[in-house]
């Protein structure tokens, strides 16, 4: 029995995931329609691309390989598990034991692999100047990530992202000097890993300006709606990260029955909301860098990660 | 017939594979015979070495009669050695079924064929040797044999070079191992390593043995800076014989490394490990960039091999670090995560260089700016250098993930160090280490998407054929060997027990009994990883997908030409290139670590000159240590040169200015 309700509140994690991810990009897309006093798209707008994109027939270039049609659903599974392994509503889910925050980050890093190697498939320079650029970004925000897990794991002793929030949602943490090092740089990681402003614009189709989008340039059809798909999770993704481990208020904890479950949804759906907002703000309020900018931007993430865990290192209490 | 006789029989086979090579040597058979012989000497040997480790039979020892007089030669099977046997004979037996496909693509078979059964019975060897003697005797074997491979294909541009480096850092690295013995050994003199091990070590005599294994084994592993050699030798040799060096050789100096420093030293002391940890960590960055910045498929695989190396010295040096304070089960978990990281490179190192052999002998190229779409003309091939790609990019589920994740966790124990210098090191180290798993992501989407995707750049590529059974046979062995360790990792680290327990006097807790086959490196609270749950859920994921888009979307699908931004008919040349693709990691580091420089030609307008673009490229460990040396070394030689020309007159006063200063200090001395 308890297998059973396990498997069902996990799988309705796995589904509310889904569902919210395309709602989360299209409000915070409409935030920076109105700050920028525009009226904006629906916030459905994202629902329908998706369904329009469904509808549409692919249309592959004539040297495409098979690593280019198995690329989107590697890509779209891999950040789906990731999501699901990250705690929304509840801690202690069934998924969460089976792997860490070490290995939420590689999942990520397999998704954008073969996302890169399938902007290499085609052989146009878009591909190429995308998928270099893409992995530029990822060598730096790899790094600065795994220092925040360490970061994290040093404060909770554990990468476990379960036990991780759990700790961090008692009262014996605390402020810590460290944390909120770690919650800057992971900030930092999450613009660029998401390719926002100001790392990339995923509005543009300038091809000097993109990165991200120049890498899935030759993506079409339902194979394009996979990909925006795992990039909506994706912000959906590192959205609940911030949430579970630094403002983990009321979520649920492991079997404590309906009602603190709907609770945990109600509280995780307005950070959800309070998320999106600030990200808009943020966004509509710096420009994008230039490409060789990044590195300077990745590297205060990764000194700050370093620095948190330096200071854990040396005294558990910062 | 104990497991060490066992073993010794088939060294005997593989040294009478290589006498029968050489009277076979020129006829058509020989390359089918040598290496279906080999492939079945190497696959008792692992079989032998398997059952030694995983039995649980103590260490079994074996006296013959030859080497020095008084001493005899001594070998021992105990489980640190039967584990690296496993990883030689895998090796051996892998690269044999390789060479039957790949060995009659060979020019000169009769160069090849002797030697390659006679540096794997170096290599079993060396792991075998139980004194000092037979050590360095065998490791010479090993060197001189894999010497003769590098050589293999003299007359090519560059193999003379390498072959010369080789031979040069070689007998470098042996002088420093003669030296760490001597030491060892002490005034007494025994050269056995039972003696060696019952001997107490001074502190001073011990670092002194920490630094020559460190230049002993870390020149034949390609430790920084003493890795020059291993880039330009292990590409010379026939892909085979390059996959053995690489994915094998260097895992025997880590054995050599981890017999000295953790068994017949005794108790390590914390700054040895700080050295070590130092040394691994920018090995490991260091190995990866210059694989980055490389375009010759070989040698960037070489370069690999560097950070990879860089990779286990870390986590042996964390294992040193626990084990001198104290701190056993961490140790232990280090430990692990160093062999099993060292297995994990086997495997995936030897699929990859079995790859660019196929595509060598595919297409005649090692140069990836010249290669490209080989995944239409090669897709077996293609499919299993994917597999090793992400496996050595260490992702999930395969196997080099995990031994990165176990590193990981033992790089989180180690604030429970007492010195205040590790402490502050370690999170760097473990900074150090990230950054390279990341740029190792980024090197081999580069090394794939160049060689594999996109539009052939060249005739040769385009030209392609599929390589034979045999050579696809090994690939995907290997192939499937990466996923299995990566799935069933908890099976593995089961395996590694007794050789920690025999070296640590620690084992990290039974993996079989967690449920589910999750692996803990500690303990279940603290953190946990399931390959094989990570592998099945993607799998339901992508299935899912699969399915319910193919139910739902639209089925059209229509093949064009890809977009070019109206100018449509751009030459294959237009693609990223792998110069192109570091282009932006060349300027975020390659500045700083390189000195590298680009040098653009831009014509004006109208004029019909074309543009360049020259990169500059300063391998700064050459220019700063290497080149200074050799320059000493030929200016002195010039000097002394002139004592070949004297006069009989001159000779005889400097002898006797010899003797009147040689006395006068025996003098002064008493």
């Amino acid at each position: 029995m308890v297998v059973i309700s396990d498997i069902i509140v996990q799988g309705v994690q796995m589904l509310l995931v889904l569902l919210l991810a395309p709602l989360l990009t299209g409000y915070v897309r409409k935030i920076k329609a109105r700050l920028l006093r525009r009226q904006g798209a629906s916030v459905f707008q994202p629902y329908r691309d998706l369904l329009r994109l469904l509808r549409k027939e692919v249309v592959l270039a004539e040297n495409a390989s098979w690593l280019f049609r198995v690329t989107p659903y590697i890509t779209f599974a891999a950040i789906w598990v990731a999501a699901a392994l990250v705690p929304t509503f509840a801690t202690g889910l069934l998924f969460n034991w089976t792997a860490d925050l070490i290995a939420i980050v590689a999942l990520l890093g397999s998704a954008r692999f073969f996302l890169a190697l399938a902007g290499m498939d085609v052989g146009t320079s878009f591909g190429g100047i995308g998928s270099s650029r893409e992995v530029m970004i990822a060598a730096l925000a790899e790094p600065a990530m795994l220092l925040i897990v360490f970061c994290l794991a040093l404060v909770a002793g554990s990468t476990q992202l379960s036990t991780v929030s759990h700790l961090l949602a008692s009262s014996y943490v605390g402020l810590r000097v460290s944390l909120g090092m770690a919650l800057v740089a992971l900030f930092m990681v999450a613009i660029a890993e998401n390719a926002r402003i100001p790392v990339d614009n995923p509005a543009t189709h300038l091809e000097l300006t993109m990165v991200h989008e120049a890498m899935i340039l030759e993506y079409s059809g339902r194979h394009l709606a996979m990909i925006e798909l795992g990039a909506f999770l994706k912000l959906l993704l590192y959205v609940s990260l911030i949430a579970c481990v630094f403002f983990p208020w009321q979520i649920a904890l492991y079997g404590s029955g309906a009602l603190s479950y709907t609770i945990g949804a109600g509280a995780y759906i307005v950070k959800l909301a309070l998320a999106g907002f600030l990200l808009a703000l943020f966004e509509t309020a710096t420009a994008k860098m230039r490409v060789f900018r990044v590195p300077q931007f990745l590297g205060v993430a990764f000194m700050l990660g370093l620095l948190g865990t330096l200071l854990l290192f040396v005294s558990r209490s910062f | 017939m104990s497991a060490v006789a066992l073993q010794m029989v088939c060294v005997a086979g593989l040294l009478g594979l290589a006498v029968l090579a050489i009277v076979l040597s020129r006829s058509k058979v020989a390359t089918t015979i040598i290496y279906a012989a080999t492939l079945a000497v190497s696959a008792i040997a692992l079989i032998g070495a398997a059952r030694s480790l995983l039995g649980g039979a103590g260490a079994t020892a074996l006296v013959l009669p030859v080497g020095l007089p008084w001493l005899g030669a001594h070998f021992r099977l105990d489980a640190l050695a039967s584990f690296f046997l496993i990883i030689i004979n895998l090796g051996g037996a892998s690269a044999s079924l390789y060479g039957l496909g790949y060995g009659h693509h060979d020019p000169a078979p009769h160069r090849v064929l002797p030697f390659f059964p006679a540096f794997l019975a170096g290599l079993n060897l060396v792991v075998l040797a139980d004194d000092a003697f037979s050590y360095l005797l065998c490791w010479e074997f090993m060197s001189l044999a894999s010497w003769a491979l590098v050589m293999a294909h003299h007359r090519e541009p560059g193999n003379a070079k390498a072959g010369y480096v080789y031979l040069v850092m070689a007998s470098f690295g042996t002088l420093a191992l003669l030296l760490a013995f001597g030491l060892l050994a002490g005034p007494a003199g025994d050269y056995g390593f039972a003696a060696i091990r019952a001997a107490q070590h001074t502190p001073s005599s011990a670092t002194l043995v920490l630094i020559l294994m460190l230049l002993g084994a870390g020149s034949k592993a390609g430790l920084v800076p003493l890795h020059v050699w291993l880039p330009l030798a292990h590409p010379a040799a026939p892909s085979h014989a390059s996959a053995l060096m690489s994915g094998v050789m260097t895992k025997v100096a880590i054995y050599g490394f981890i017999r000295v420093m953790f068994d017949l030293l005794g108790q390590p002391n914390w700054p040895a490990s700080a050295i070590v940890l130092f040394l691994g960590s920018i090995t490991a960055v260091m190995g990866i960039l210059y694989a980055l910045m490389e375009k010759d498929l070989k040698r960037l695989l070489a370069y690999s091999t560097i950070e990879n190396i860089g990779i286990v010295f870390v986590s042996l040096g964390l294992a040193m670090a626990f084990q001198a304070n104290g701190l056993k089960a961490a140790a232990a978990l280090a430990f692990t995560a160093a062999l099993f990281h060292a297995l994990n490179h086997s495997f995936f190192k030897s699929l990859l260089f079995f790859g660019a052999g196929a595509v060598l002998s595919a297409t005649g190229e090692r140069n990836m700016d010249k290669l490209g779409g080989l995944i239409h003309r090669m897709p077996l091939t293609s499919f299993a250098v994917l597999v090793g790609c992400v496996a050595i990019s260490a992702l999930p589920p395969f196997n080099g993930f995990v031994s990165e994740w176990l590193i990981f966790q033992a790089v989180l124990q180690s604030p429970e160090l007492p010195q205040w210098a590790l402490k502050i090191m370690v999170p760097a180290v473990g900074a150090m280490l990230a950054l390279a798993a990341a740029l190792a992501a980024a090197c081999f989407v580069k090394t794939y998407g160049v060689t594999f995707l996109g539009r052939p750049r060249h005739a040769a590529a385009a030209g392609a054929h599929e390589v034979d059974r045999f050579s696809l046979a090994a690939m995907f062995i290997l192939a499937a060997l990466c996923l299995l360790a990566g799935i069933l990792p908890g099976l593995a680290i089961d395996a590694l027990a007794p050789v920690a327990t025999q070296m640590l006097g620690s084992r990290m807790p039974a993996q079989a009994s967690q449920p589910w086959l999750s692996i803990v490196p500690i303990a279940e609270s603290r953190s946990s990883y399931n390959g094989l749950l990570v592998m099945v859920f993607i799998t339901l994921a992508a299935s899912l997908a699969v399915y319910v888009i193919h139910r739902l979307a639209s089925h059209a699908l229509r093949r064009g030409p890809a977009w070019g931004c109206g100018f449509s008919d751009a030459t294959p040349a237009a693609q990223y290139s792998s110069v192109s693709f570091a282009q932006p990691i060349r300027r975020v580091f390659g500045t700083l670590v390189f000195h590298a420089r680009d040098h653009v030609t831009m014509p004006l307008p109208g004029d019909l000159r074309p543009a360049r673009l020259r990169i500059e490229l300063h391998d700064l460990v050459w220019s700063r240590m290497y080149a200074p040396i050799a320059d000493t070394v030929g200016f002195l030689s010039g000097r002394l040169n002139r004592l070949q020309f004297l006069t009989i007159r001159r000779y005889l006063s400097l002898v006797f200015a010899t003797l009147v200063t040689l006395l006068l200090v025996l003098a002064i001395w008493s």
